[in-house]
């Protein structure tokens, strides 16, 4: 009985240790084939979005795969990370001269900040059930979004001028300046992200989802996504841990917002980069990638990323694809019919299925 | 004072666009229990089917409508049938994304059939608008029909609803689809119905919406999509009569926040009225509590 059980936990490990080897044999090849010149400018460009990507799809999965509640607002949560660092970077530029440093702190900001919406939007939110509860994150995620567009913020020499009409209202002085312009977002942000510190936060996401669903709070929040009443009966506390659940994935998709606002020069809230479109896109990710399972929401985040840009010389035909590759494989993994299909001539899951949360109960 | 009516009359006819397509959305989460994120998408096909007819082919206006409500109504059947029947029974969320990969797909054939440019639609609507209080206030007749198809469509579908046969399995299937069937009711044929009513009541709205505010993109059922679901959830999704109040009231808030606080945050004042509405009624305002068991 105890042999298995160090069997049963061992296999575990090993699953991990392979998710975050899958990782860094990913950035060693990049690495080695940048070096060889072998990457197109394309693709070096696309290389920090795509680690954007994956801790998105990761943080989310924590939410819908293992809490099992549905979100639809999670780029909220990485704009308001994304705005909070920005805004701690362009204000830090002289009083924190090292890149590195302001960037590490500017992570550390984007990350509380989210955690600390996650917490704001997560007390009311999660008293709610189902399509009501998706709705409503979806909600909050065009409420964050809309208000950011109507931010002026700016500083001169008297202090920190706030003001939602627009940027003469705030009354600088001659040497001023802009920090959030209204619907122009922010300019002049520093461009600290790279392939490498993407990676490094990729690990680091990694290591706390991963070690979270594999605690005792882990477990607790599966409970709870099992069986919420057994769960209650005996003693956990429902509030409490889905709370916890929620305001990790919030904080982690700050940190992808940190990610992205510090990868390019201009950052505005757009209904492309902070709408409720970019909320499914992620959802799309976890769901293909298989709900609950962390190794395939990196794949899916990768492969959903690169396959428009991969079709890229079918022009506009290119999103029409990834449409019916969408449908298509919704109905081969999820339906009964694709299922016995699947079953009949023992294909191997392409897809996950296999619900990696669930072997460690 | 005439510059708040005219704006509460705005309001509601905005807000009868969007109580149809609620209509839609309601009927069909309802009855198959899923979220139809396409339905939008319908919506903005219905616009581009009378772009064709009426600007381009230059049929009239009501033929436009008809073939348009047809090809609606076709196009929700198929959809039903080609991605939505194989995934019964599977989890929600399946569902979900793969109404969000039709939504995508509909969406992509407008764009490489009309392009991404800005299409002006002509308003199909030729009654002249009404002059009141000796001018101070105009009610444009886009205006007076939404809020008429609006009021028709109600009472039509609702008594459609309760004294026809379909109707009433359409109520069977939605309260318990497993005994209707047990009752002799063909629940695939009932769910089919429903996705033709939801998709013929999206062409009109797509009509009606398209004549109220003249641009056509292949995005431009997205975000009236999403308030509908706004205003279903409002009232209560799965009600009928819930759909309707929902969608008014979400449409005379969007309008008077607009006018009185602020037009960027709009929206933002909508789905904040949402989120106070299902924090104190969690099943929205006519929703049915559903009682929990152990």
């Amino acid at each position: 009985m105890r042999q298995m059980k160090t069997r049963v936990w061992s296999k575990n490990t090993r699953s991990n240790l392979i998710t975050y080897g899958i990782v860094i044999a990913a950035y060693l090849v990049v690495e080695v084939m940048m070096r060889a010149g072998m990457i197109s400018s394309l693709l070096k460009g696309l290389l920090v979005p795509l680690c954007m990507y994956v801790i998105l799809a990761v943080s989310l999965n924590l939410t819908v795969g293992i809490l099992g509640e549905l979100s639809l607002g999670h780029a909220g949560f990485m704009c308001v990370g994304a705005f909070s660092s920005a805004v701690f970077s362009k204000c830090m530029l002289e009083a924190v001269p090292a890149g590195g440093v302001r960037f590490f702190l500017a992570i550390l900001v984007g990350a509380a900040f989210a955690a600390l919406f996650g917490i704001l939007v997560g007390i009311p939110v999660l008293r709610l059930k189902g399509d009501y509860l998706a709705i409503v994150t979806l909600a909050f995620g065009e409420i964050i979004k809309n208000i950011v567009n109507v931010i002026f913020l700016g500083r001169d020499s008297r202090g920190f001028h706030i003001s939602t009409k627009d940027a003469f209202s705030l009354n600088l002085e001659a040497d001023g300046e802009m920090i959030i312009n209204g619907p122009q977002g922010i300019t002049g942000t520093p461009q600290n992200s790279s392939f490498f510190i993407g990676i490094i936060l990729i690990l680091i996401t990694l290591f706390i989802v991963i070690n979270l669903v594999n605690s005792r709070t882990g477990r607790a929040i599966m409970a709870i996504r099992d069986n919420r009443i057994a769960a209650e009966s005996v003693g956990i506390n429902i509030t409490k841990y889905k709370l916890l659940a929620f305001t990790v994935s919030a904080s982690l998709a700050g940190v992808a917002g940190v990610l992205y606002a510090h990868n390019l020069s201009t950052l505005a809230a757009t209904p492309k980069n902070f709408g409720y479109n970019m909320s499914i896109m992620i959802l799309v990710f976890v769901v293909l990638g298989g709900i609950g399972n962390i190794r395939g929401s990196i794949i899916a985040a990768v492969v959903l990323t690169l396959l428009p840009e991969m079709l890229r010389s079918l022009n506009d035909y290119r999103m029409l694809i990834y449409a019916v590759v969408l449908i298509v494989t919704m109905i081969f993994t999820s339906s009964p019919g694709g299922r016995a299909f699947r079953e009949r001539y023992s294909l191997k899951l392409l897809f996950g299925g296999k619900n990696q949360a669930k072997e460690g109960e | 004072m005439m510059g708040f009516i005219s704006y509460l009359v705005n309001g509601i006819s905005l807000g009868s666009v969007y109580a149809i397509i609620a209509l839609g959305y309601t009927m069909v989460y309802g009855i198959a229990k899923m979220l139809n994120f396409a339905h939008g998408d319908v919506i903005m096909i219905g616009g581009f089917v009378v772009f064709t007819t009426v600007s381009g082919m230059g049929l009239p206006p009501m033929i436009g409508i008809l073939i348009s409500v047809v090809a609606c109504t076709v196009l929700g059947v198929v959809i039903e049938r080609i991605a939505y029947k194989p995934l019964r029974g599977a989890s929600k969320l399946a569902v979900l994304i793969t109404a969000i990969g039709v939504s995508y797909f509909l969406q992509n054939v407008a764009l490489l059939i009309y392009g991404a440019n800005t299409k002006s639609f002509t308003s199909v609507v030729t009654i002249p608008p009404l002059s009141l209080a000796g001018g101070s206030l105009i009610i444009s007749g886009e205006t007076m029909v939404t809020i008429t198809a609006c009021i028709v469509i109600m009472i039509v579908l609702t008594s459609f609803i309760k004294y026809s046969k379909s109707g009433r399995a359409m109520l069977a299937v939605s309260e318990d689809s497993g005994a209707a069937q047990l009752m002799g009711v063909n629940v695939n044929a009932t769910i089919a119905l429903t996705f033709a009513i939801g998709s013929a009541l999206a062409a009109i709205a797509g009509v009606l919406l398209c004549s109220s505010y003249p641009s056509l993109t292949p995005y431009t059922g997205a975000m009236p999509g999403i308030k509908a679901f706004v205003a279903a959830v409002f009232g209560g999704i799965g009600s009928i009569p819930g759909a309707f109040i929902g969608g008014i009231l979400l449409g005379v808030i969007e309008i008077l926040g607009k006018a009185y606080i602020s037009s960027q945050l709009a929206d933002a004042i909508v789905f904040a009225v949402l989120i106070v509405v299902l924090l104190v009624k969690p099943t929205g305002l006519l929703g049915r509590q559903i009682q929990e068991k152990v």
